[in-house]
């Protein structure tokens, strides 16, 4: 589980995050909606601990992320904005690298590492190179160098980002199987279409606060349109940055 | 779900981040060629040609017949009997001495004029012009040789008239200057070798230099800088793996090119100078030992400036800036021969540069300044060390854009 209180986090006179307050619980898909700036890798980037917030709390089951951040990214499998993979390296050498700095023994790196291979449908290019592969073959590496250490919160910045249909198909039904799995899915993505198809819990997020949080169904029921395209822009109010 | 990692294997990120970066860039070929093969042999080839041909030159000059263009050899066929005898060759005379000399048509040139035998005759004092231009360095050899055995037929003769008018001929010569060189054979090669140590520093410059990059600007540049901070390691670890893939590199590439300079040691003509190197196992071990401190100092500032760039060809940039810095001693001791001083060991590449000579000329380090070495560049490194450490936990530092 994953809380968020009252981040704030500035870059001289930009704030970034604005208050930003929400819970992303065990079991449950939480989608962080909201259009280009409005601070959503900001926020992501300081519940991974890469930023320290001006102000706030977060806790990654029920560490605080200001007091022990290694413990916090221990309990986190993230996937960055940026996800640059080791091209000299294989596919399998640049997922053992992540698994080995988790402190993993070969034996269960090995088991992980394949089951992983396996679920994500990469075992053609485990032992490729990952100089030259497509932009689908990057995020699945991405993924499984992520949740090597089969973390029980993963968080995903714009997932889908750059895929083709059926990759972003194969993403969404992978992130239904983590939630199945029990595990707390965070990811976030200006894509209404994808955030309606996939989220038990939706975070609306406009110039770094939060104005929205609630399930689906709610959100239409609260804006009293049918239509959740339709929602959101009430919600965000105006149409930039969006995309259907 | 996994939740406990065991924390006695954490403290093996280390070697993780270490195994990872050499293997890495050990697949690069670029690396390999500039870390193993171009960087480290190319100093001690370049020198070796350098070398050869210099001193192949200047032995040829001392030893060999020397062509040289004679104006008014009629005049003294005794004089230009005395210098065919010195092994110089009377060419054909030439139009304009002058401007041949400038031009480098030709090195000196001997001119005697018409009333030379008149002069000769009548006892008084006659002229023998060399022509040549002092700029060409080239020269000097020849315009010495011409210049020594021209003075020695006049001391010759002037000799020989004393004795016939019943004088002894050091009468004419009451002072004599007697040139007692205290140089060693090994002292004298170090002349030619001031600039080794500079080319060791620049082979360890130039082995670490492609790994500092790609390790800091190249990895954010590639944008996996990112999703390596966000594993449970400590960025000071991190760094420490990565400070010890490039000091590792560094030092390798030091190891080529002392064990080729050794090697290549024996083909240098030194000793027809009448001058000995010591370029052997004990030369490459002190060497070694007292550039491991710099190794690092290197490794650090490499990094902390490729930390400070925004961009992989910034970071280059930068670092060809700083490869000019290494070379200010051994500039500064070849331009301005000072006496070395005890606290000059202190100094990181100063001393180091001094320690190299020392051993080249057969002195030897003391423990003493071997201490002073090891503790000042020590020193040095250890602050540039965690100066780099703070810089990798700034936030900035993962974020490419």
């Amino acid at each position: 589980m994953i809380e968020v209180k009252n981040l704030h986090k500035a870059f001289g006179t930009v704030k970034a995050a604005d208050g930003v307050s929400f819970i992303a619980r065990d079991g449950e898909i939480t989608g962080l909606l909201g259009p280009n700036g409005a601070g959503k890798t900001t926020t992501l980037r300081m519940l991974y601990t890469l930023m320290k917030p001006d102000q706030g709390q977060v806790l990654v089951d029920g560490i605080d992320a200001a007091v022990d951040p290694l413990a916090v990214r221990r309990q986190l499998g993230v996937l960055p904005d940026a996800r640059g993979l080791y091209k000299r390296l294989t596919a399998r050498e640049n997922i053992d690298y992540f698994g080995r700095l988790h402190g993993l023994d070969e034996a269960q790196l090995k088991a992980r590492r394949e089951a992983l291979i396996q679920t994500l449908d990469m075992t053609d290019i485990g032992d490729r190179r990952t100089e030259g592969f497509s932009q689908g073959q990057r995020v699945k590496t991405a993924i499984a160098r992520a949740l090597i250490h089969d973390p029980r919160n993963v968080i995903l910045d714009e997932p889908t980002n750059g895929l083709d249909v059926m990759a972003t198909r194969a993403l969404r039904q992978f992130m239904r199987h983590l939630k199945d799995e029990g595990r707390c899915v965070l990811f976030s993505s200006h894509i209404m279409q994808e955030v309606a198809a996939l989220c038990d819990r939706i975070v609306v997020i406009a110039h770094g606060r939060v104005v929205a949080d609630e399930t689906p169904e709610a959100l239409r029921a609260q804006t009293g349109e049918t239509n959740l395209e339709d929602a959101f822009v009430k919600i965000i109010g105006s149409e930039e940055g969006l995309a259907a | 779900m996994n939740q406990t990692s065991n924390p006695v294997r954490r403290t093996r990120a280390f070697f993780t981040v270490y195994f990872k970066e050499v293997r890495e860039n050990l697949r690069d070929r670029r690396t390999i060629m500039t870390a193993l093969i171009t960087g480290p042999l190319l100093a001690p080839l370049l020198f070796v040609m350098m070398l050869n041909i210099g001193l192949n030159r200047e032995l040829d000059k001392a030893e060999k017949p020397l062509k040289v263009p004679v104006i008014g050899q009629q005049y003294a066929p005794h004089l230009f009997e005395a210098l065919r005898a010195g092994g110089i060759v009377a060419g054909p005379p030439i139009a304009n001495p002058e401007e041949a000399v400038r031009n480098q048509d030709a090195d000196v040139v001997v001119r005697v004029t018409p009333d030379y035998p008149k002069s000769w005759r009548k006892g008084e004092p006659v002229q023998v012009e060399v022509i040549f231009d002092s700029s060409q360095r080239d020269a000097s050899t020849a315009v010495e040789r011409v210049s020594g055995l021209v003075d020695a037929y006049g001391h010759q003769q002037g000799a020989m008239r004393l004795v016939a008018r019943g004088l002894s001929p050091s009468t004419a010569w009451p002072v004599n200057v007697a040139r007692r060189d205290q140089a060693t054979a090994q002292a004298r090669g170090v002349l030619i070798f001031g600039l080794l140590p500079y080319f060791f520093v620049i082979t360890m410059f130039m082995g670490g230099m492609y790994l500092a990059i790609d390790l800091t600007a190249g990895e954010r540049e590639r944008q996996s800088l990112e999703p390596l901070f966000a594993n449970p390691v400590a960025r000071w670890r991190i760094f420490a793996g990565k400070l010890a893939a490039i000091c590792t590199f560094s030092a390798v590439s030091l190891l080529i090119s002392l064990i080729a300079f050794s090697v290549v040691g024996h083909f240098l003509p030194i000793e027809k100078l009448g001058m000995e190197l010591e370029l052997g196992v004990r030369f490459c071990l002190t060497v070694l030992v007292m550039a491991l401190p710099l190794i690092v100092l290197l490794a650090a500032l490499q990094s902390m400036v490729a930390a400070f760039a925004k961009s992989y060809r910034e970071a280059q940039t930068y670092l060809s800036l700083l490869m000019l810095v290494p070379a200010l001693p051994s500039v500064l001791l070849m331009a301005l021969p000072v006496k070395p001083q005890e606290w000059m060991y202190a100094v990181p590449l100063l001393s180091q540069h001094l320690g190299v000579m020392r051993v080249l000329r057969g002195d030897g380090v003391t423990m003493h300044q071997m201490l002073f070495c090891l503790g000042g560049s020590a020193l040095a490194a250890l602050v540039a060390v965690l100066v780099t450490a703070q810089l990798y936990r700034s936030e900035r530092l993962a974020i490419s854009s």
